[in-house]
């Protein structure tokens, strides 16, 4: 899928207002947490950051997933590309989301880091996908290369679930927010809280696509100049 | 069906008698992790009251970094000597060669275990062994030995080779790890096998599906 330039410009506006929205309902709309403590109140307002960047994390690295399968079913080049684009959107996430959680983590838990197994899994996954592109750099010939990285990008997706899993198999004291009932008390939402993370997360996967559009155009791009450097023996 | 566990034994028989031989690849995975037995009594010595306590850590992070030895040799030496081309035009299913490959690496594996286990035992005098333990150590192992050779397979196709095999490796095989500490430090500490048959289940699942991706995506990293 090759976009044109008017829908990726298209796309990059829709993400810009979807992210000034975003930053609406995040500091504006969203009510004070008032069952947290008043000194951490405004640092609570991080999980309209933190929760949909890890979130986007993981939404690329199942692109990235989806795109390495189809390359290896399909040799296409074009997925490769997708792959590629996706795992480096999922760093970027990831590390957008341990950056914010750890910057929330200092007051609510007075420190910056604990060897959470959420966390420790979390990190992980980012160690994998910094693998992924050592391994991408690590060979010289374009078919090979996207071959392995297809083999390597299947495997470590594998180990993502986990990251979610490890929160029931293990006990944590990563807060849970969806799907955890029994902490509706303690960590939940109210009713204007959950519309601004409602829309923060949309915008957050409206600036996923357009990020991974752009990602992707830039990529062919480069495969063009990398023809064109062939051809004239650059 | 017969003939295809034929072409498996066949690689499997041929990595043996190699290491029959050589012996290779026992040798630096059984220094290796008598190494970090010593490297890590060192580190723990005089900090930890009971050193029973870092025996499951110090059991698994010694068998990975020395099996990890050992899986490094399993496409580097083919490649080396040139056999690699061999292999592969052989007529013969590929992954009866990864097969072949795998069982090979889980056997030097294993057989280091047999090795490292008892020296565990003398060196933290607590007989730590049991058959739930071995299970566990069993199914960790396959699980290792299941990645650990087609990421031998693609680590070969790199410049960097071995060097890149343990960070390619290790943050895949974390959920494996995770489990078998899991469930060895339950072992230790009373635990029967229905308490820690969660993490039997993850070792299981984990195994299972790291076995049939691997068995779909080998093709690929030999293909050349």
């Amino acid at each position: 899928m090759k976009l044109s330039r008017r829908l990726l410009q298209m796309l990059n506006i829709a993400a810009l207002v979807a992210m000034l929205a975003a930053v609406y309902a995040a500091l504006v709309m969203a009510p004070d947490a008032l069952n947290v403590d008043p000194a951490i109140r405004p640092a609570q307002r991080v999980i309209y950051f933190h929760v949909p960047s890890a979130w986007s994390s993981m939404l690329a690295f199942f692109v990235a997933f989806v795109a390495s399968i189809l390359y290896l079913v399909t040799k296409h080049i074009r997925w490769d590309i997708w792959a590629r684009a996706a795992s480096e959107l999922g760093i970027a996430f990831t590390v957008a989301a341990i950056v914010s959680g750890s910057l929330w983590a200092k007051p609510a838990w007075n420190t910056y880091w604990t060897w959470d197994p959420r966390l420790t899994t979390y990190t992980i996954v980012l160690l994998l996908y910094i693998a992924y592109f050592m391994l991408r750099g690590a060979i010289d010939e374009p078919g090979r290369r996207a071959r392995m990285a297809a083999v390597y990008g299947i495997f470590a997706f594998l180990s993502v679930p986990l990251t979610f899993m490890s929160i029931r198999w293990w006990n944590t004291i990563h807060p849970v927010i969806v799907d955890a009932p029994e902490n509706a008390g303690k960590f939940g939402l109210g009713p204007n809280m959950l519309n601004a993370f409602m829309i923060v997360n949309i915008a957050f996967i409206i600036m996923f696509t357009a990020l991974l559009a752009n990602r992707i155009a830039l990529g062919w791009a480069e495969e063009r100049m990398d023809a064109l450097k062939e051809r004239l023996n650059f | 069906m017969r003939r295809y566990f034929q072409v498996a034994w066949a690689v499997l028989w041929k990595d043996l008698r190699i290491e029959l031989r050589t012996k290779d690849i026992f040798t630096s995975m059984a220094v290796f992790a008598v190494l970090s037995l010593m490297i890590f009594n060192f580190a723990f010595e005089l900090r930890i009251p009971d050193k029973t306590v870092v025996i499951p850590g110090v059991l698994w992070v010694a068998i990975i970094f020395s099996g990890v030895l050992g899986l490094g040799r399993a496409f580097i030496s083919e490649k080396d000597r040139g056999s690699m081309a061999g292999l592969l035009l052989a007529p013969v299913d590929r992954s009866a060669i990864y097969l072949g490959k795998m069982l090979a690496s889980l056997l030097f594996i294993l057989v280091m275990e047999a090795f490292l286990l008892p020296l565990m035992v003398i060196f933290f005098n607590t007989n730590f062994i049991s058959l739930p333990l071995l299970l566990v150590l069993f199914l960790g192992t396959l699980g290792f030995a299941a990645v650990g050779t087609v990421f031998s397979g693609l680590a070969v196709n790199t410049r960097t080779r071995e060097v890149l095999l343990p960070v390619l490796l290790f943050p895949v095989m974390l959920p494996v790890l995770m489990a078998g500490i899991r469930a060895t430090i339950g072992f230790m500490e009373g635990d029967t096998l229905v308490d820690m048959m969660k993490w039997i289940n993850l070792l299981l699942f984990f195994d299972i599906m790291y076995l049939v991706v691997a068995y779909m995506t080998f093709d690929f990293v030999v293909e050349e």
